[in-house]
C-alpha cells in the first residue's frame, strides 16, 4: 500500500476524479467498467489508484458484463462501483434490475450526454433521469443523486456507497458531462471523517445457518442482513420471484409480498437519505427546481429575480429519486408558480406537474449545452409579473 | 410396472438442497447427471464446502445454482460468468464454478464466455450442451446442428452452430475439455482437477433432452442418446485432435470426439497491485 486510501486534502479538482476519490474514500475495492466517454476519466482514475490501495480494477467487455461483475463482488462482500453514460446505462437497466430483486448493494455512476441513442457523446445532458427511475422492467424503487460540483459529486459517492449499503439497494449517480469534466474546489476530509454505514449482517453464526434467512425482512427498516459468498450460510440469491430461504417460489402471493416490500424498503426510508438545498423558499411566490449542473444557473437567476424584488426561490434536488413529493406539496401550498429548469424536455417537470395544482414552466433544452441563467430569470420575471 | 424405488436419504445429502426436490427437470434429462458429478466432485475436492460457490444463469441448467447446497447464485440470463468473475475477484480464496447451459453461456452469453477465457480469469465452467433451449421448449440455439430440427425453426436450422471446445480455446482457455452424461467417473474426475487447476476451464458436458431437443429430432428418448454416446464416442488426449472436427451432430453416424482437448499454462488473470 504505497498510497493513503483517502487524499485528505484541498484539491483543485476534476469532477470524474472526484467521483473515483469519494468511491475511494467510502472504502471501494472493486471497479469494472467499460470506457464511455464523458465517465471515463472515473475508470481511469480508479485503473490508477485501485492498485495503490488493494483493490480491484478490471475493464469490462461492456457495461452487461460490468454491472454483472459489481453485484458479483459485492455479494461477496465487497464494495463495488461501475461508471458509464446513457447507451450504458441502457445496457445495464437488465442488471439493475438483478440488484434490485438480489437486494445487493452497488452503486451506478452515469455521467449523462446529450441522448437518445449515440447523442452528443461530449457533451452535456439530463436527460437519463427517467431511464434512472424506470429503465429496468418492473415496479421497483430506486435511489438516485444528482450532484452539481465536483465537491458534491464527491460526497454523494460516499452517500451513494452508504445507502447502498444500508439499505442493500443499487443506488445511481446521475451526474452530468458538466460537472464531470469541471475542475474546481474539492476538499477531501480526513479517513476519520468519512461517514460510514454499515450492511445489515447475520445476528446468528453460520453454524447456526437455519436461524437465518437471508430474505427475511427486519420488520422495522424492512432490510433483510445480507450474508455474503464464502462464510457459510450457503444463501441461495435468485433473481426469480423468492421467499424469504432466497428459494424460488412461483407464487402470486410471494410476488406481490416480495415486489410491495422491496419499494416500501426505500420508501419508508427515504427520509434518510433523500437530500435537497433550499434557497429562498421561505417566502416564495415562485420556486424554481432544478438540479445537477443546471442548478448552477437556476440558483443565478434565482438571485438576480430577488435583487429585482421578486419573490423567488430554489428547491435544487440533490436527491432526484425518490422524488421529494411531501416538500414539493407543501411548496404548492405557497407558490403562485412553478419553474423547472433541466437539460431535457421535461421529465422532472412532469413529476412536479403531479404534485402541484399551479401552473408548471418548464425551461427546457434538449442538451448539448448548458441552460444560462437568462431563460430562467426571465421564465421567473415572467410567472412574476402574471398576478 | 415395477414398483418406486423410494430412498429416505441420498449420498449427496450433504450437498443438495433435499428440500428443493423434486427438481424441475424432465425425464431422461441429463443435467442432473452432470450435477451429481459436480456434487461429488466438491465432496472430494478437499476444499472447504463453504469455499465452493456455484454461479447460474438462466435456463434448464441455471436450475443448478437453486439445488445446490452452498452458497449460489442464480443471474441473469447469460451474465453468470461476468458476476462469477466479479466474486472471484472480490474473493480469490473462494472457489467459483459457473454451471449453466450452451444457450445461456454461448448465445446470450457468448461474448462473456470469450472474453472471461481470453482473460484466463480463474473461473471453473460446467457448460451441459444439449443444443437446444429445453426450458422454453425447443427452440434452435448456438449449438443447434445445421438442419436440426426445433419449434423456432420447423423446416430445419439455417444456421451453422458453434463447436465450442474450439471457440473457447481460439479464445484463449487454460483447458478445455468435453464429456457427455455417460462418463460420469470421467466428468467427476475432470471437475476434480479443474479446482485443482489455474485460470479458467472449460468442460462442456453433452446432455439429452428428450423433450426440448429429441422427440423432434429422432432421439426422443434419453436412454437412446446415451446409447449413441457409447457408441461413437471417441476419447482423445491434449492436442490429439484437430480442434475443427468437434462440431456434433447426434443425426450423423461419426465420431463424437471427448476428452481432454486443451492444456495450457497463460498467465491467469490478477488484478493489478501496486506497492
Amino acid at each position: 500500500m504505497s498510497k493513503p486510501r483517502v487524499r485528505a486534502g484541498k484539491f483543485f479538482m476534476h469532477g470524474d476524479h472526484a467521483c473515483a476519490e469519494g468511491a475511494l474514500a467510502a472504502g471501494c475495492n472493486f471497479f469494472a467498467g467499460y470506457p464511455i466517454t464523458p465517465s471515463t476519466e472515473i475508470a481511469e482514475h480508479l485503473a490508477y489508484r485501485l492498485p495503490q490501495v488493494g483493490g480491484t480494477f478490471i475493464q469490462m467487455e461492456d457495461e452487461l458484463a460490468s454491472v454483472a461483475a459489481i453485484i458479483g463482488a459485492s455479494a461477496a462482500g465487497v464494495r463495488s462501483m461501475t461508471a458509464t453514460s446513457g447507451p450504458g446505462l441502457s445496457l445495464m437497466m437488465e442488471n439493475l434490475g438483478l440488484a434490485v430483486m438480489l437486494e445487493t448493494p452497488c452503486v451506478i455512476v452515469d455521467i449523462q450526454r446529450g441522448s437518445p441513442s449515440t447523442g452528443l457523446p461530449t457533451m452535456a445532458g439530463q436527460s437519463d433521469v427517467m431511464q434512472a427511475r424506470w429503465g429496468s422492467h418492473g415496479d421497483y424503487e430506486i435511489v438516485a443523486y444528482a450532484p452539481s460540483s465536483p465537491q458534491e459529486i464527491f460526497d454523494l459517492t460516499v452517500l451513494a456507497f452508504n445507502v447502498a449499503d444500508r439499505f442493500r439497494t443499487p443506488v445511481i449517480l446521475l451526474g452530468d458531462e458538466v460537472i464531470g469534466h469541471m475542475m474546481e474546489r474539492v476538499v477531501i476530509p480526513p479517513e476519520g471523517e468519512i461517514p460510514h454505514w454499515e450492511r445489515k449482517r447475520p445476528k446468528s453464526p453460520p453454524e447456526n445457518k437455519g436461524d437465518y434467512k437471508a430474505f427475511l425482512a427486519d420488520d422495522d427498516d424492512l432490510v433483510p442482513p445480507m450474508a455474503h459468498a464464502g462464510e457459510g450460510y450457503h444463501v441461495h440469491f435468485t433473481g426469480l420471484t423468492h421467499d424469504e430461504l432466497g428459494y424460488p417460489d412461483m407464487d402470486a402471493d410471494t410476488h406481490h409480498r416480495l415486489v410491495t416490500r422491496l419499494g416500501e424498503k426505500i420508501r419508508r426510508n427515504a427520509d434518510q437519505f433523500i437530500r435537497a438545498e433550499e434557497l429562498y423558499l421561505d417566502d416564495a411566490e415562485i420556486v424554481v427546481i432544478s438540479y445537477g449542473c443546471t442548478a448552477r444557473s437556476a440558483r443565478r437567476a434565482v438571485r438576480e429575480a430577488r435583487e429585482q424584488g421578486i419573490k423567488a426561490g430554489i428547491l435544487r434536488l440533490i436527491s432526484i429519486w425518490p422524488f421529494p413529493e411531501k416538500r414539493v406539496e407543501a411548496l404548492g401550498e405557497q407558490a403562485r408558480a412553478f419553474i423547472v429548469a433541466e437539460m431535457n424536455l421535461g421529465q422532472i417537470r412532469r413529476e412536479v406537474e403531479r404534485f402541484v395544482s399551479q401552473p408548471v414552466v418548464g425551461v427546457h433544452h434538449a442538451g448539448g449545452a448548458m441552460i444560462p441563467p437568462e431563460p430562467i430569470f426571465e421564465a421567473i420575471c415572467s410567472a412574476g409579473s402574471k398576478t | 410396472m415395477e414398483k418406486a424405488i423410494v430412498v429416505e436419504a441420498h449420498p449427496l445429502d450433504a450437498i443438495i438442497r433435499s428440500d428443493r426436490m423434486p427438481h424441475i427437470w424432465c425425464p431422461g434429462c441429463g443435467i442432473g447427471i452432470a450435477m451429481r458429478c459436480y456434487a461429488a466432485a466438491i465432496l472430494e475436492s478437499g476444499i472447504p464446502v463453504d469455499h465452493h460457490i456455484v454461479v447460474s444463469g438462466i435456463g434448464c441448467t441455471g436450475r443448478v445454482a437453486g439445488y445446490m447446497d452452498l452458497d449460489s447464485y442464480h443471474s441473469t440470463h447469460g451474465r453468470a460468468i461476468p458476476f462469477a468473475t466479479g466474486l472471484k475477484l472480490a474473493n480469490p480464496d473462494l472457489m467459483v464454478t459457473v454451471f449453466s447451459g450452451d444457450g445461456d453461456l454461448a448465445a446470450i452469453g457468448g461474448n462473456h464466455l470469450i472474453h472471461a477465457a481470453r482473460r484466463n480469469v480463474d473461473i471453473k465452467v460446467v457448460c451441459v450442451n444439449n443444443f437446444n433451449y429445453g426450458m422454453t421448449g425447443g427452440q434452435v440455439g448456438p449449438t443447434t446442428p445445421y438442419t436440426a430440427r426445433g419449434t423456432t425453426a420447423p423446416y430445419g436450422n439455417p444456421e451453422q452452430p458453434f463447436n465450442l471446445p474450439s471457440l473457447v480455446s481460439a479464445s484463449g482457455a487454460n483447458y478445455v475439455s468435453r464429456w457427455t452424461t455417460l462418463h460420469v467417473r470421467q466428468l467427476k474426475r475432470d471437475i476434480l482437477a479443474c479446482f485443482a487447476r489455474p485460470g479458467f476451464n472449460f468442460i462442456e458436458v453433452l446432455a439429452p433432452c428428450p423433450i426440448g431437443f429429441g422427440k423432434l429430432n429422432n432421439i426422443p428418448d434419453g436412454l437412446e442418446e446415451m446409447e449413441l454416446y457409447r457408441q461413437r464416442c471417441v476419447l482423445t488426449e491434449n492436442g490429439e485432435v484437430d480442434l475443427d472436427v468437434l462440431s456434433i451432430d447426434l443425426r450423423e453416424d461419426k465420431p463424437i470426439y471427448i476428452g481432454e482437448f486443451v492444456q495450457r499454462n497463460r498467465p491467469v488473470f490478477k488484478p493489478v497491485r501496486i506497492g
